[in-house]
């Protein structure tokens, strides 16, 4: 089985506040791996490490083969992230955020091109190329901003509760989206507040003060902790 | 009204807590004041000169001792030919070069008139204008002595009397002035862009839905500003008489009074800006860039208005900042009383009504659209 | 260097797109430049004197028209007492008050010896030292002509006494044109404030909206973020510089001497300095309200203490000190040289390589607080 992100023991501490306390856990390639924990577990320190934005004080973690400590350079090219803020630039049009992100990630003019057109297609927002971001309902901002985070083809992609605020219809369309990427073999590591959500996971971490306290498939979370819903495991787990 | 207060209130909290903005808010004041208040100044002390004497006789040396004795100069090099005094300039090694033709003295005691001349670097008027006024000064003092010696009849002499600064000190012109451009811009910028903040966050529009009306949640925004602004203004009247000795001759009620209104005008500009913006990077933008330089030179602050072209004299008419220096000058150092200043008091209150009526036109339409 | 570029046209595009934006970077900063070129200006003229004449005498009078006739004098008032002539000064309408006393002219004749009183305003103190200056310059004309009159024997006393007379001389200027130093300053001042206060808002506001999260996970280096935020606004900056200058030798005919790629030469490191510090401000503010207070009162100093209106040469030597930093006060100072004295490089160097210490400095410690910020 080939793992794409690692992490051993992974430890980070702002003073004498422990944020993500030893934890240990693998993530599969082409897996939907959900990341949960009530708010302040340490779900979002422990993704800033693993995407390299912020250094581990203890532990050892390696993501697409890259370890975070020394490579963190070489990670930002191979994995996408979404953050919870929506984070496209609402001052440039949709056109001109793609042609802005594809650039980053050096993607050449003609694949950009064409991706452009692919990736309008499949959102069915070709209309809207040269609106500005601003203007966009909130549901197709999101989908644009998962679209751009896997516009590189990374090998992961990070997204950081994508789902907030977002109506049922759009959530739908957006976890298609995600299954898509799936399907093509990128690994999605997700986190979430919405227990319906973790359904539609691969796997599911829960963390509990900053350590992971279940990992499991969510029919297997659901019979160890004897419950009929994913909602059941969480209130069990995080009430301790 | 109560929700009007509690309104200001959750304002104050916002302001209060952010420690780094109120130090800012209290301590960037004083200490400009201070740094310009012994900064700023017209007053030379020790500037460089050089001298070219090609004469070199006791009345020549004289004159040059009595120059450096003044305190404005100090004598930095002594040249032999023109060349030396052209290379000098282009190193910018002096301020000024006296030049004193040969035989000066014998020039002098013959009767005769006897030239000195004075160099000066052009390319800053300022310097040129105020040494070359120095020199003169020191050389007709040197003059009179000469003569003392044997008075001349029929002397008119005149007693100058300096009114309100006797000793002719800049701090007196630019404590109003740096004080104007404080209250000016920190009301003015803070009001526009706190507004544009919360437009920009999006919670205005959580406001709006309130049951506040949207002039009352205006309002609620700048009421503590008032206070900050005047708190601000204590100070630096504070400063500027306990360390720079500036006097405040006419009351000093009457002083916070006119603070009050000039601070109400920056406030109610502060709402007029905001409503043509929606970030706040723009709004500052136009708080700075309308705002800093026209209000430092067209208000009579640094340039006196009158030695201004006719059309940018009336141009100053709409600066808000001239009226409050004016003003300002006029209680502080002089000693009036509302009734020789109630004119300028009279247009400040106009424009801030004139600045509310546009705001609230404009704040009108983009609720209607 | 693709990404670069991309960065840069990218924070182009969002500085234009902003409505508010393209005229207060372009047409704004030109029409303040002609405008203010045409207020600042020292120069004292048409000073109003008023005299209260209690003598009402043939000499009383001539004096006055003595003022009347001077080019830098005008007749503002003839107070009848000593409180309307304090009045005069108090509602800035007279800014010399010539007092005359009763019996001058007699005293003059019976006592060889006459006394008067100049009541000057002094607020502003400069001014008013000019103003005294040029009151005591008509009185000393009319006491020699009257005493020539009176007794043309003075004469043959003071023989075997001659006068000094100063004669002074403007070099590069001299008519003393203010606008020729102060076209090159505003411009400067106001590039300043355009592009400080651009770059101190710039990254503080990506972080406030959280795109520089997003920023930071993609393979974007350190430097070509800094590179990719600094290069538009040293564009920005040369462009308004450029546009000012031909409009000031356009509309004020100022002379440009010196060699104009050395001005664009020092133009760059000048720009580069203020981006540094713009940039330091950004990355050490939390909110866009603090950057912007604190760019505002960094602006003050620069202006204030920048050798624009008052002379640097005049501070106390502490406060000389003060303005090695301030990218203006060097800015005023080798466009002065280079434009209307022609200085080389070699006479300016100095300048030069004050601006590249304080870009270098202030640079890098901005670039290590971004890093310190960004973990």
């Amino acid at each position: 089985m080939e793992y794409v992100i690692q992490a051993d023991q992974l430890t980070k501490k702002f003073g004498s506040f422990t944020a993500v306390n030893a934890i240990s856990f693998s993530v599969k390639k082409g897996e939907i791996f959900g990341f949960l924990g009530a708010n302040g577990a340490g779900k979002t320190t422990a993704m800033r490490m693993l995407t390299g934005l912020s250094q581990p004080t203890a532990g050892q973690a390696s993501v697409a083969g890259y370890d975070v400590r020394t490579q963190p350079e070489q990670i930002k090219r191979h994995i996408g992230y979404m953050s919870q803020k929506f984070s496209l630039y609402e001052d440039l049009t949709v056109g001109e955020n793609i042609w802005f992100f594809g650039n980053i990630y050096g993607l050449s003019r003609s694949v950009i091109k064409s991706k452009t057109e692919q990736l309008l297609q499949e959102l069915q927002i070709g209309s809207v190329k040269k609106q500005l971001v601003a203007s966009l309902p909130l549901g197709w901002k999101q989908r644009l901003a998962f679209a751009l985070a896997s516009f590189h083809n990374p090998e992961i992609v990070f997204l950081d509760e994508p789902t907030g605020g977002v109506d049922p219809i759009t959530r739908r369309e957006f976890w298609e989206m995600i299954y898509a990427a799936a399907d093509r073999g990128t690994t999605i590591f997700v986190t979430t507040h919405y227990m319906d959500e973790a359904e539609y996971c691969d796997r599911v971490s829960i963390m509990v003060d900053g350590n992971i306290a279940a990992l499991d498939t969510p029919s297997g979370l659901k019979d160890s902790f004897e419950a009929r819903s994913m909602d059941e495991v969480f209130v069990k787990l995080a009430r301790g | 009204m109560k929700s009007f207060f509690a309104f200001v209130r959750k304002e104050f909290y916002h302001i209060l807590r952010d420690r780094r903005t109120l130090l800012i808010l209290f301590g960037m004041p004083v200490v400009q004041i201070i740094l310009f208040g012994y900064a700023v100044t017209n007053e030379f002390k020790g500037a460089d000169i050089g001298v070219w004497d090609q004469s070199k006789d006791a009345l020549s040396t004289e004159l040059i001792t009595r120059l450096e004795a003044s305190g404005h100069f100090s004598l930095a090099y002594t040249y032999q030919s023109r060349d030396q005094v052209e290379r000098a300039f282009q190193d910018a090694e002096i301020k000024m070069a006296v030049i004193i033709p040969a035989d000066f003295g014998a020039t002098y005691y013959s009767g005769r008139t006897a030239d000195i001349q004075l160099i000066t670097d052009g390319t800053n008027p300022n310097t040129a204008n105020t040494l070359v006024n120095y020199a003169s000064a020191i050389v007709q003092g040197f003059q009179r002595e000469q003569t003392d010696n044997r008075p001349l009849p029929f002397q008119i002499s005149v007693d100058s009397r300096m009114v309100y600064n006797p000793e002719l000190l800049s701090v007196f012109m630019f404590v109003p002035g740096v004080m104007t451009l404080i209250l000016m811009l920190v009301s003015a910028m803070m009001t526009s862009l706190t507004i544009a903040r919360e437009k920009e966050l999006g919670t205005m529009e959580l406001l709006l839905v309130s049951p506040l009306s949207p002039m009352t949640i205006i309002l609620g925004k700048v009421t503590p500003y008032i206070l900050l602004s005047l708190i601000n203004t204590v100070i630096i009247l504070a400063v500027s008489y306990f360390v720079f000795k500036v006097p405040i001759v006419g009351s000093l009620w009457l002083l916070l009074g006119l603070s009050l209104v000039f601070i109400l005008m920056a406030l109610a500009l502060g709402i007029l800006i905001s409503t043509r913006t929606t970030t706040q990077q723009s709004a500052m933008m136009i708080s700075l860039i309308m705002l800093m330089m026209p209000t430092m030179l067209l208000s009579g602050f640094i340039f006196p208005i009158e030695s201004m072209p006719v059309i940018l004299q009336y141009l100053s008419n709409i600066i808000p900042a001239k009226y409050f220096i004016i003003m300002l000058k006029d209680v502080m150092l002089k000693g009036s009383a509302l009734t020789f200043i109630w004119n300028e008091m009279v247009v400040l209150l106009g424009m801030t009504v004139f600045f509310l009526l546009l705001s609230w036109k404009n704040f009108s339409i983009r609720l209607g659209g | 260097m693709r990404t670069i570029l991309v960065l840069i046209r990218k924070e182009l595009l969002q500085v234009f797109r902003n409505k508010a934006m393209l005229p207060l970077l372009t047409v704004v900063p030109v029409v303040q430049l002609i405008v203010l070129s045409f207020a600042a200006s020292n120069e004292v003229k048409d000073l109003k004197v008023a005299i209260y004449d209690q003598d009402h005498s043939t000499y009383s009078r001539r004096l006055t028209q003595k003022f009347a006739a001077s080019t830098y004098f005008l007749l503002s008032g003839a107070p009848q007492n000593l409180q309307d002539a304090e009045l005069l000064l108090q509602k800035d309408e007279a800014d010399i008050v010539l007092l005359i006393p009763a019996g001058m002219e007699r005293d003059l004749y019976r006592l060889q010896r006459a006394d008067m009183q100049l009541l000057v305003n002094a607020v502003n103190g400069s001014k008013g030292g000019i103003a005294n200056g040029y009151a005591n310059r008509v009185i000393q004309d009319f006491n020699r002509e009257v005493r020539a009159e009176i007794a043309p024997q003075i004469l043959a006393m003071t023989a075997g006494q001659g006068r000094i007379e100063v004669n002074f001389q403007h070099w590069y200027n001299p008519l003393l044109d203010y606008r020729t130093f102060m076209v090159p300053g505003i411009l400067g001042t106001l590039v300043t404030i355009l592009i400080l206060v651009l770059t101190a808002m710039n990254v503080v506001r990506e972080r406030e909206i959280g795109t520089i999260e997003q920023l930071n996970v993609t393979p974007i280096r350190k430097y070509q973020l800094i590179l990719g935020k600094l290069l538009p606004f040293l564009l920005i900056g040369l462009f308004d510089l450029a546009i000012g200058l031909i409009a000031g030798k356009l509309i004020f005919n100022i002379p440009i001497i010196g060699s104009i790629w050395l001005i664009f030469g020092f133009c760059v490191l000048n720009l580069l300095a203020v981006l540094a510090i713009g940039m330091l401000i950004s990355t050490m503010a939390d909110t866009q309200q603090q950057a912007m207070f604190i760019a505002w009162f960094f602006m003050m100093i620069f202006i204030l203490m920048g050798g624009l209106f008052t002379p640097i040469d005049s501070m106390p030597q502490w406060a000389q000190y003060l303005t090695y930093p301030n990218p203006i006060a060097h800015f005023v100072e080798v466009m002065r040289q280079v434009m209307l004295k022609g200085s080389t490089f070699a006479d300016v160097q100095e300048h030069f390589v004050a601006m590249a210490i304080v870009s270098l400095f202030f640079g890098t410690l901005a670039v290590w607080t971004y890093r310190k910020t960004g973990a």
